[in-house]
């Protein structure tokens, strides 16, 4: 199932995850929630507001539980933020499912523009059975201003350069995220979302 | 690295692609849902989509349209031409465009960046503008002016100015188009792109004049635009464009080369 809590558009999300063949309801209800095999949890926009918003339909709750019960999770790009631990967007205590924080570039390099927007390089740091198959080079799809800094490297499973190294692709036991949108990245997007489709939730 | 984008841009009237050239005599070259498709097997970047449907009865074709094109292209998918409120820009995300182009309308009405703004986020508002060439004036210092309706009618603001504005309205990025260029195909008004790059933090897309690889190159690297338009180029099969990014990576440019 498809996470639901009005921040961003689903749909496209839906649609990749139907191209590789996987039934994805979108799915505002916690109680339905509770019940899904495996989850996407994605999102655009604020972390301030999309938190709240998470809070108020009590989804914050099912998604923990969810968690917690092994099932596989993957959260796109604000959905990764969120799992951390604080967010220095709109100053805002997040998830905690993962140690660490977001933070924001410091766009002291005027030449680089912001948001970090387009196609950038993935670089695989740590196998995952979800990152299976990218190669060195595969670029996928990226437009944020706000970047994760896990507390531990063995949470970071892949990494992109865009004025520092920052971490793309960040993991715990069932739960993967990524920074990149895989549903806007073409072939290797689509392999991303096959693979989470066919993942048991065991990392190694 | 961030790679630079190679953009294609289809202009749809009723349904069916156009291609116009200096923004009349407008010519029907075919299927957009089939075009857009053989690009993002081509290795296209980007895909934007500009409505110049007329008549407002027939502009549900166009939702019709994106939705066919979303379900089986899996890029960022950008759609323009004709949005004026916020509820045509919600109608287009949920027919699957990711961006909405705003133009004339944010020029006739700026708090219309805003309202998309706030109602898609930020870097889903793209706010294109259609800009000529002036001699410098107190009106427009930069020697650029916004024009509209298709180039017909000057509006007397700086295109400088106005890009300032829209980035702090609340736009993700810019087309920069030059009317000057536009279907020209002997390069982009490189300095154009690079004034206004210069001076915004967020992306520019290059747009208008597009004929040969080497004009890509140009505005890529001394016109410092973060993104190439393309049309008729690869629309009339001169270019594909895949060879058009073989070209750029070739000569340096960082450009996205697996797909």
């Amino acid at each position: 199932m498809i996470v639901d809590y009005d921040a961003g558009n689903l749909h496209s999300v839906q649609r990749a995850c139907y191209e590789v063949g996987l039934k994805a309801e979108i799915c505002a209800d916690p109680e339905q929630l509770r019940s899904a095999d495996r989850v996407v949890f994605p999102g655009v926009g604020a972390a301030g507001s999309a938190m709240r918003s998470l809070i108020e339909r009590g989804m914050d709750q099912a998604l923990r539980e969810v968690i917690d019960s092994g099932r596989p999770v993957l959260g796109i790009c604000l959905g990764l933020q969120i799992s951390l631990e604080y967010s220095e967007e709109n100053d805002t205590r997040t998830l905690g499912i993962i140690p660490g924080r977001v933070c924001r570039f410091a766009l002291d390099n005027p030449d680089l523009k912001i948001p970090h927007m387009g196609w950038n390089e993935v670089r695989v740091v740590q196998p995952h059975p979800v990152l299976e198959g990218i190669e060195p080079g595969d670029e996928f799809y990226f437009v944020h201003g706000y970047f994760p800094s896990p507390e531990s490297a063995a949470n970071v499973f892949a990494v992109t350069q865009y004025e520092r190294e920052f971490a793309s692709a960040v993991g715990k036991d069932n739960y993967i995220g990524t920074q990149f949108h895989p549903e806007k990245s073409g072939r290797v997007g689509l392999r991303l979302i096959k693979n989470f489709a066919r993942w048991d939730g065991n990392a190694q | 690295m961030l790679s630079k984008r190679v953009i294609a841009c289809l202009d749809v009237r009723d349904g069916h692609l156009a291609k116009s050239i200096k923004f009349v005599n407008t010519k029907n070259i075919g299927d957009p849902v089939e075009k857009a498709h053989e690009y993002y097997i081509d290795g296209l970047d980007e895909l934007v989509f500009y409505d110049i449907t007329a008549s407002s009865d027939k502009r549900n074709i166009m939702l019709d349209v994106v939705e066919a094109v979303a379900s089986q292209v899996f890029i960022p998918l950008s759609v323009g031409g004709g949005i004026r409120s916020v509820s045509d820009a919600t109608d287009l995300r949920l027919a699957g465009a990711e961006k909405i182009n705003v133009n004339s309308a944010a020029v006739k009405r700026p708090e219309l960046i805003a309202e998309c703004a706030e109602a898609i986020g930020n870097q889903n508002v793209v706010l294109s503008m259609d800009v000529k060439s002036v001699p410098p004036s107190t009106e427009t210092p930069s020697g650029y002016e916004i024009v509209i309706n298709g180039g017909r009618t000057a509006m007397g603001i700086d295109a400088l100015e106005w890009a300032l504005k829209g980035e702090a309205l609340g736009a993700g990025e810019l087309v920069v188009n030059s009317i000057d260029a536009d279907g020209t195909r002997e390069g982009y008004e490189l300095n154009l792109t690079a004034l206004l790059s210069n001076a915004v933090r967020i992306p520019v897309i290059a747009s208008g004049g597009a004929g040969l690889p080497e004009h890509l190159y140009d505005v890529l690297t001394a016109g410092k635009a973060d993104a190439a338009l393309v049309a008729s180029m690869v629309h009339y099969g001169d270019y594909k464009v895949s060879e058009l990014k073989r070209y750029l990576h070739d000569r340096g440019v960082k450009i996205r080369m697996s797909w």
